[in-house]
């Protein structure tokens, strides 16, 4: 854990000692970590690592064990339903895949936020919609189904539909994953742009290194439930930790286990084993 | 990987019994929930923000009910020219053929219409139902909603129970019409008693008690087969394969829970 940032510029996020579990299997032990107005913040880690689990209570969809969370200054164990919905108009995802729904038009999947938290006349929605649509690129799409989009459009229109109330926190799961890389680039480019000229607070969550040095204000790196390091790309690349060196030089990590603890596992007998 | 279970047979059988009846009891409490949520949000929606749209509502309504007309008016129709048959071949017995009508009229407003409109609504949209969420739900369609700031419930689930509220006695009171017609159309035919003497016959017969413990039973049918596709759908894990495995887990469930309902609700209503 290399710094929690107390002279932090103005908190958009503020992650105090978040605890969580998965059944009886406790996923996140204790992270600290403050995500600063107008950055790229990005969040690594190996299959495993937690770092999908932080986003999705970055995005107040889980329970936490405990610890507090306090987004755009509210704490969100407080929150009544309406302020929640009031805050989440705040923030903006776009998923892994898309999750766009797949009976509506692209158009439409823009413009429902709007539609469910506005009274605008459905010309002005329309309007906004293909505004945004033409920000990631897909002006004229509007009238397709998802299911007629490639990989690239249906994550750059899940941006579009992220977007459309203009919100202060976007997050993105794995925007690149699956994705060839000029296709990843362009997203990365897109992310960007969203935070430039539109003075968005972005999180994302990938594994792609060369993705995550190119966009990256600040990078937050997960292993095993715990921060391993928050900096600057910069200050990543210097830092002299064998295990962030290993991560940067891509050398997998052996785990080093007990020889009778291996024999347990491989055997199946008890103690039993759990796995991580 | 288990570890191989190394303990007596019977703790074991026990347990695995013990945890079968609370994920059972779990299911029905998940489904009891629904039931609130979905009228605390058709209620109290506009109240939160999260008003429930008429559009959605009258969109299922077209495809639970209106494209459900065909298949239920034909089914109807069987069941009613079924019963003639087998009224006019049991009563022969006595030489009282033309008492048919007494049991035409009961069975079809009391049992049969309700029943099969039941089944056909659980088979065709009890399983979509299930179907929808679940596909939903692991395209991580449901989070969207959520972190959108629209409950799921009051968007996806609402207007299903809605529409199946109005849709599901409506679909039974045109079985009822249905069904009665063709089985006086087979009972002209066969004994040449003429429509009109058969139409007066079962307006006679048929009190609105016969009626609405027909409508009634389809109410309860309408919910439980709303509450037990969405507890499948939303209850979905393991990809493609869940959602086929909810989807018939839905129908099976459904098709009981009405069979089971139809002859608890005659128990108690009829004694």
């Amino acid at each position: 854990m290399t710094e929690t940032a107390q002279t932090s510029p103005r908190s958009v996020i503020e992650v105090r000692d978040l605890v969580t579990h998965y059944g009886d299997r406790m996923i996140l032990k204790g992270i600290s970590m403050d995500v600063h107005a107008d950055e790229v913040m990005v969040i690594m880690g190996g299959s495993g690592s937690g770092k999908s689990t932080l986003l999705r209570h970055l995005m107040a969809l889980e329970h936490h064990t405990s610890g507090t969370m306090r987004i755009l200054g509210e704490d969100i164990d407080k929150l009544s339903g309406v302020e929640l919905v009031e805050l989440r108009q705040k923030l903006g995802v776009a998923f892994q895949g898309g999750a766009l729904f797949s009976s509506m038009t692209v158009g439409e999947n823009v413009m429902l936020p709007l539609f469910e938290h506005t009274g605008l006349d459905r010309k002005t929605m329309e309007i906004m919609a293909r505004m945004k649509l033409e920000v990631v690129s897909l002006g004229g799409f509007e009238n397709l189904m998802p299911s007629e989009l490639s990989g690239g459009m249906i994550k750059r229109a899940a941006f579009a539909r992220a977007i459309v109330m203009d919100p202060k926190i976007l997050f993105c799961d794995e925007p690149s994953a699956g994705l060839d890389p000029v296709v990843a680039s362009a997203l990365d480019d897109l992310i960007l742009l969203l935070r430039d000229a539109l003075g968005m607070t972005v999180v994302v969550v990938t594994h792609e290194l060369e993705s995550a040095f190119k966009i990256a204000d600040r990078i937050t790196i997960l292993d095993r439930g715990e921060i391993l390091f928050i900096g600057t790309p910069d200050e990543l690349r210097a830092d002299p930790s064998e295990r962030i060196q290993n991560l940067l030089n891509r050398v997998a990590e052996d785990d080093t286990m007990d020889a009778d603890a291996y024999l347990n596992r491989l055997t199946g007998e008890q103690p039993a084993y759990r796995p991580l | 990987m288990t570890p191989t279970d190394t303990r007596n047979p019977i703790v074991v059988t026990t347990e695995r019994v013990g945890r079968a009846a609370v994920a059972g009891i779990e299911e029905i409490g998940m489904g009891a929930m629904m039931v609130v949520e979905s009228f605390y949000w058709l209620i109290f929606g506009r109240r939160e923000k999260q008003a429930v749209r008429l559009g959605a509502i009258a969109e299922q309504c077209m495809a639970i009910g209106i494209q459900a007309v065909p298949i239920i008016a034909l089914l109807a129709a069987t069941i009613g020219m079924m019963l003639a048959i087998q009224g006019i071949h049991t009563l022969r017995i006595f030489g009282a053929e033309s008492r048919v009508t007494v049991g035409i009229s009961f069975s079809v407003v009391r049992e049969f219409a309700p029943l099969i409109t039941g089944i056909v609504i659980a088979g065709r949209s009890g399983s979509a139902l299930a179907a929808r969420i679940g596909t939903m739900k692991i395209n991580q369609e449901v989070d969207a909603l959520y972190v959108m700031g629209i409950n799921p419930v009051r968007f996806l689930v609402v207007p299903a129970m809605v529409a199946m509220l109005i849709m599901v006695p409506a679909l039974t009171l045109f079985s009822d019409f249905v069904g009665l017609f063709f089985a006086g159309v087979y009972v002209n035919l066969d004994l040449g008693i003429s429509l009109a003497a058969y139409m007066d016959q079962t307006i006679e017969l048929l009190s609105v008690d016969d009626l609405m413990h027909g409508l009634g039973k389809s109410v309860i049918f309408s919910i439980l087969i709303a509450v037990i596709g969405v507890v499948n759908g939303a209850s979905v894990q393991g990809g493609a394969e869940g959602v086929g495995k909810a989807t018939t887990r839905a129908v099976v469930q459904s098709i009981s829970a009405i069979i089971v309902t139809d002859m608890l609700f005659a128990f108690v209503v009829t004694r």
